[in-house]
């Protein structure tokens, strides 16, 4: 393992960068996701999964409107039990590189949140991410889920239930010591909606229900509109704005989740550029989510980043990753 | 942009000249939207003006061909990675005849090719090309490159016209038949035509460009459905790759610097 400054500690494991792989980017294949890792990224996130296959939404599901990106893909995912086979071959690829694998999950009723984390379990993926804000599938699924306490809450406590002990030793890749957190089981990070009157509130929901980790935030929900044939572009009409539009509206959420909880903090949402993450991990991110990015620098982004935050870090003085935690909240 | 003219290619293609223009390279691709309908991948068979040549395969492409001039076409683009040229003949020192192309187009793959021969032309190389398809009728753009001061060789399964067989069979006589060093094979068309194209170069020790096709959503490097060999976005990476990227051999992506 490398101590280079960008060298990190995330749930008592040593990342070489904190950049990690944002689900719903690239997430869908065990080659793309050891491409993200070998490119730079210290953990990567797999592409949300529920309980049944789903194609997503017909075209266009994405677009660049100038300010940011707008997608609404629709969840495509292969369902549970065959994302635990890609999780798996996923993780094997990346354990020589030391890189944790994030699996993502998403699911329509409560119940059913504990059901897909079980199965995906069954790969032993490193950490699970619940997607409770996933603003593209309608009223059944993501957004009632983060919009109020007690829905995170409730997902929250049904995933951690349904998590069973994980064998001691065994499948935790090379270079990662046992489980820090968790009693024994994978830990869980709730991830959750930008769009909610109070943020602070349902991370301490969140956390009190069993989160072991908070990623903030998912994309906005937004539309475009294309003015010369008066119709919405994408296919689904609404979708997940995020890119650089992005940014403000996550480092707000980041700065006051860190003040309400004491749990690590996947900070995500439109981080392009070293400084921007710089900016998510001075808003009190632990690591640094980075999806769109990728759009517009290419599959090697994560190397690009790293080598602008290490550079942004040794001009103004920052000997690691962790001295620009928190430096905004503590200079406010 | 809206249709400006719409030219016939064959009995089920057809090329829309659009009223704008794209600082494109050829290889290069557009999302083409019909709102309410579909959006699909189209390679630009020019930039200036914008053109499509389209052949009616499906619902989508069939809504194209039934507008007119003066309807609109919206359009995502240019995307993606397109044809890269050798170094420029006048950079290359001690260069006597024009550097040779090699310029294959299979099927609807003929379409980038014309829009490339073109640029190459005006940048100085020589340009052999050679158009394959299963028959007479499923030429594309032969009297657009007759047209052009390229050295065109024809091939059709059924012997229709040109020589009788794939459009790799015409690969040894056009090499054969060309002045000066070949520099360059590009090539556009189906999937096994580029394999079998990237293995005669590999064989040959010539460098290839060849643009793939896959199944386009996002096309901009989000949702992973254009991802072809082992873990290369066709979208953000290609289309056009200088090597074949189904190829599993550890050195097949790497003998090929990009």
């Amino acid at each position: 393992m490398t101590t280079t400054p960008l060298a990190c500690d995330f749930m008592g494991w040593q990342l070489h960068s904190p950049l990690v792989l944002a689900s719903g980017i690239i997430g869908t294949s065990a080659s793309l996701m050891a491409r993200a890792a070998r490119a730079g990224a210290g953990m990567v996130t797999a592409k949300s999964c529920g309980p049944t296959p789903r194609a997503g939404h017909p075209n266009p599901v994405a677009l660049d409107w100038g300010g940011g990106l707008l997608n609404a893909i629709g969840l495509t995912n292969p369902g549970a039990e065959h994302e635990a086979v890609l999780l798996a071959e996923t993780k094997r690829r990346l354990a020589p590189l030391g890189v944790p694998l994030i699996a993502s999950i998403f699911a329509g009723t409560v119940e059913e949140f504990g059901q897909v984390a079980a199965i995906v379990a069954q790969a032993q993926p490193d950490l699970i991410e619940v997607n409770i804000s996933c603003p593209n599938v309608g009223d059944e699924f993501g957004t009632p889920f983060a919009g109020t306490p007690e829905s995170a809450a409730a997902v929250t406590a049904s995933v951690r239930r349904a998590l069973p002990p994980l064998p001691l030793g065994e499948g935790r890749g090379e270079g990662l010591p046992p489980l820090p957190l968790g009693e024994g089981r994978i830990p869980i990070s709730v991830k959750l909606a930008p769009n909610v009157p109070d943020i602070a509130r349902i991370a301490r929901a969140v956390v009190a229900a069993g989160a072991d980790a908070i990623t903030a935030v998912n994309t906005m929900p937004g539309m475009v509109i294309d003015a010369a044939s008066g119709r919405p572009v994408l296919s689904n009409k609404v979708g997940g704005v995020s890119g650089p539009a992005l940014k403000p509206i996550a480092l707000r959420a980041v700065f006051e989740i860190a003040q309400a909880v004491n749990v690590p903090i996947i900070g995500t949402g439109g981080v392009s550029t070293g400084q921007d993450a710089a900016e998510m991990l001075m808003a009190g991110a632990t690591v640094v989510g980075v999806g769109s990015a990728v759009w517009r620098r290419g599959g090697d982004v994560f190397g690009q980043i790293n080598a602008e935050l290490a550079a942004f870090m040794a001009e103004h003085g920052y000997p690691s990753a962790a001295s620009l935690r928190r430096v905004s909240i503590e200079r406010g | 942009m809206r249709i400006a003219r719409i030219q016939d290619e064959n009995d089920r293609t057809k090329t829309f000249v659009l009223d704008g223009r794209l600082d494109a390279a050829p290889g290069q691709f557009v999302m083409a939207w019909l709102p309410g309908v579909d959006e699909k991948p189209f390679s630009l068979a020019h930039a200036e003006p914008v053109t499509l040549t389209v052949a009616a395969v499906g619902p989508f492409s069939r809504a194209l061909h039934s507008l007119a001039v003066g309807d609109r076409i919206w359009l995502r683009g240019p995307l993606g990675r397109g044809y890269a040229f050798p170094l420029s003949p006048w950079e290359r020192a001690g260069v006597r005849v024009r550097p040779h192309t090699l310029l294959l187009g299979g099927g609807y793959g003929v379409a980038p090719l014309r829009f490339l021969a073109e640029r190459l032309l005006a940048a100085g190389y020589a340009v052999s090309m050679i158009i394959g398809a299963r028959s007479v009728v499923d030429l594309l753009l032969v009297d657009a490159c007759r047209a052009m001061d390229v050295r065109l060789w024809l091939a059709t399964e059924d012997g229709s016209a040109g020589l009788r067989g794939l459009a790799t069979d015409a690969i040894e006589p056009a090499l054969a038949a060309a002045f000066g060093e070949t520099v360059m094979v590009y090539a556009c068309g189906p999937t096994g035509m580029l394999r079998a194209i990237a293995a005669v170069c590999r064989d040959k020790g010539l460098p290839a460009q060849l643009s793939w096709e896959a199944h386009m959503r996002c096309a901009i490097g989000l949702c992973g459905s254009c991802e072809v060999g082992d873990g290369w976005l066709t979208c953000l990476d290609g289309p056009v790759f200088p090597f074949d990227p189904f190829d599993q051999r550890p050195d097949a992506a790497s003998a090929a610097s990009r």
